[in-house]
């Protein structure tokens, strides 16, 4: 890569010794991927769970902050951690787990990293605006920006985007490349989704057509601009399905005004998806009628979520443990507005800066007797059955209904 | 011999033997990272273990958290000896690149139906090179058949 002199002086150490292990760590990746240089960004958000972490992990957070160099140069951010503090008892976690997160926040506030713990700061912090150059961490952080808000960022995991915290810069491959954000595979819709389950099936059945990083799907046929909660969940599934980074809407997304924009009218259409195909999805989620726990997280609910959430929850009475769990910033108006009571009067639990799948899920349905999951994520339930649970896909109404009953109807 | 080359390339020259199959791969969707195992049902590779292993795999899928999870692994010496790639995202290479553990991608065959399960392979990053120095046994055609949905047939003796 072609550095310029300040960060050969970064290299050389002249601004620490934790500055430079950063930019060794870009300089490998960025190798790796024929990057010819780094560009500038202007925030970071790093994904960085003590699940993930383990104690290696936190131990080499700690060496950075024993450093004592002065941390991160631009605002960086935290994904959901792993647990609510407040609610750790009541799911079964470990007393190591909770000190381990004690140490990897100490570590972070010592690095100057703001613990927001989110995974939605798109809805809630500081959304990323068309063109601008950021180090983003949590894969539907990254699809969204890119996507919905027309930024640039690669998938930066927790070491890399920590590393753009501390030198202000990545290496220019990738989606900050605008080669890279043209159209590679066009898909024509019959059918437009109204309910966020729905939204997630279609995505995370475009995720698996799509199938790797570094295919672009451009999407036509949608008959309405679907809200921010849809785009979330219908860009958090794809890219779990299909480790997919940026999606175009014609008509929706900034970069898509046309078909042309971004190369689409080049494209022969690949695949015609329809409401069936959203159904063989959500069929392969079906399982036992039974439920042990009800799940809405992953991503993290925004506050109308939990609007719509605590209506469905209003005067009901709870057999099966419920939790909704959203961000730091969300979860003050929750309890402001009166859904936090509805939602825990009728036995549920409202929880903050986590997410239930980098909350040690293994080791919560261990601990609980939870294996067959019901809720209205895609992303979730794709991601679960490694964890030992039998996810299934439901509308947030069935999974209410699941709920109260102990059946998914 | 057979030879592969890739075109993107990390760490230290390796050997071992080869869990191939024709699917993704992610450090939290499929691994048990406590019992080294592979534990999601419906990955092709379920049930074996891929401590020491080379991962002759398709894709990178899903999630960020591989990037700190094969950093946790190695030190635990319960990770893979090296990952191979028809194609890589971001997060196994910045894992990788933490992790020391060698990763090749990109290649201009699909390795994953070009090599059999089982083979004693050679990652040798230096060179760009996947080189077979003993081929498998092919007990696991299906790894191979480009169904997503079955898992393999289990290495005999494992």
């Amino acid at each position: 890569m072609i550095l310029d002199d300040e960060e050969q002086a970064i290299l050389g150490g002249a601004l620490g010794v934790v500055a430079q292990t950063a930019l060794g760590h870009q300089i490998a990746v960025g190798d790796f991927f024929g990057a010819k240089d780094f560009v500038p960004v202007t925030q970071a958000h790093i994904m960085a769970d003590t699940e993930s972490l383990g104690q290696a992990g936190v131990q080499w957070l700690e060496r950075l902050a024993d450093a004592q160099e002065g941390g991160v140069r631009i605002p960086t951010i935290t994904d959901p951690r792993g647990t609510d503090f407040s609610k750790a008892g009541d799911l079964g976690q470990a007393d190591w787990m909770l000190e381990l997160e004690r140490r990897a926040i100490s570590a972070f506030e010592r690095l100057g990293v703001s613990m927001t713990d989110t995974c939605i700061n798109y809805q809630t912090v500081l959304a990323a605006t068309r063109g601008e150059h950021v180090a983003f961490g949590d894969t539907g952080v990254v699809i969204y920006s890119n996507s919905v808000g027309g930024a640039r960022s690669n998938f930066e995991g927790g070491p890399s985007a920590l590393s753009a915290g501390l030198t202000g810069r990545t290496p220019r491959y990738g989606y900050h490349l605008d080669a890279s954000r043209q159209a590679t595979l066009r898909i024509r819709v019959g059918w437009t989704p109204r309910a966020l389950d729905d939204w997630g099936a279609l995505g995370g059945v475009i995720g698996r057509l799509a199938g790797n990083y570094w295919a672009v799907p451009v999407v036509e046929g949608l008959d309405t601009a679907p809200t921010s909660d849809e785009l979330k969940h219908f860009g958090a599934a794809m890219a779990s399905f299909g480790s997919t980074a940026l999606y175009h809407l014609v008509g929706i997304t900034p970069e898509a005004f046309t078909l042309k924009d971004v190369g689409g009218d080049r494209l022969p259409v690949a695949h015609r998806i329809g409401q069936a195909d959203v159904a063989a999805l959500r069929s392969g989620y079906a399982g036992e009628k039974g439920v042990d726990v009800v799940v809405f997280s992953a991503p993290q609910l925004s506050i109308y979520e939990l609007r719509q959430l605590a209506a469905l929850c209003k005067g009901r009475s709870f057999r099966r443990p419920l939790l909704a769990i959203t961000s730091p910033q969300v979860k003050p108006d929750c309890d402001r507005f009166g859904y936090t009571r509805l939602i825990e009067s009728a036995g549920g639990m409202v929880l903050s800066g986590m997410c239930f799948y980098q909350s040690y899920a293994r080791e919560m349905g261990q601990a609980k007797g939870w294996k067959r999951l019901a809720t209205n994520s895609a992303k979730l339930v794709n991601i679960l059955g490694g964890y030992g649970y039998a996810p299934m896909l439901a509308s947030m109404q069935e999974c209410v209904d699941a709920a109260e009953t102990g059946e998914l109807k | 011999m057979m030879e592969f080359i890739a075109r993107h390339a990390m760490g230290e020259k390796v050997s071992g033997t080869a869990l191939v199959a024709n699917d993704g791969f992610s450090a939290r969707y499929d691994l048990n990272r406590w019992t080294g195992l592979f534990s999601r049902p419906a990955h092709k590779l379920v049930g074996l273990s891929y401590v020491d292993r080379i991962l002759i795999l398709d894709t990178a899928k899903g999630g960020v958290a591989s990037a700190w999870m094969l950093h946790e692994m190695k030190s635990r010496h319960m990770a893979p000896k090296a990952i191979v790639f028809n194609t890589v995202n971001t997060i196994l290479a910045q894992g990788a690149a933490l992790g020391g553990i060698a990763l090749l991608a990109g290649f201009d065959v699909d390795v994953t139906a070009a090599i059999a399960h089982g083979s004693i392979v050679e990652v040798d990053p230096g060179a760009r090179m996947l080189r077979v120095l003993k081929v498998g046994d092919g007990t696991v055609a299906a790894a191979q058949s480009g169904q997503r949905t079955e898992p393999v047939v289990r290495v005999q003796g494992r």
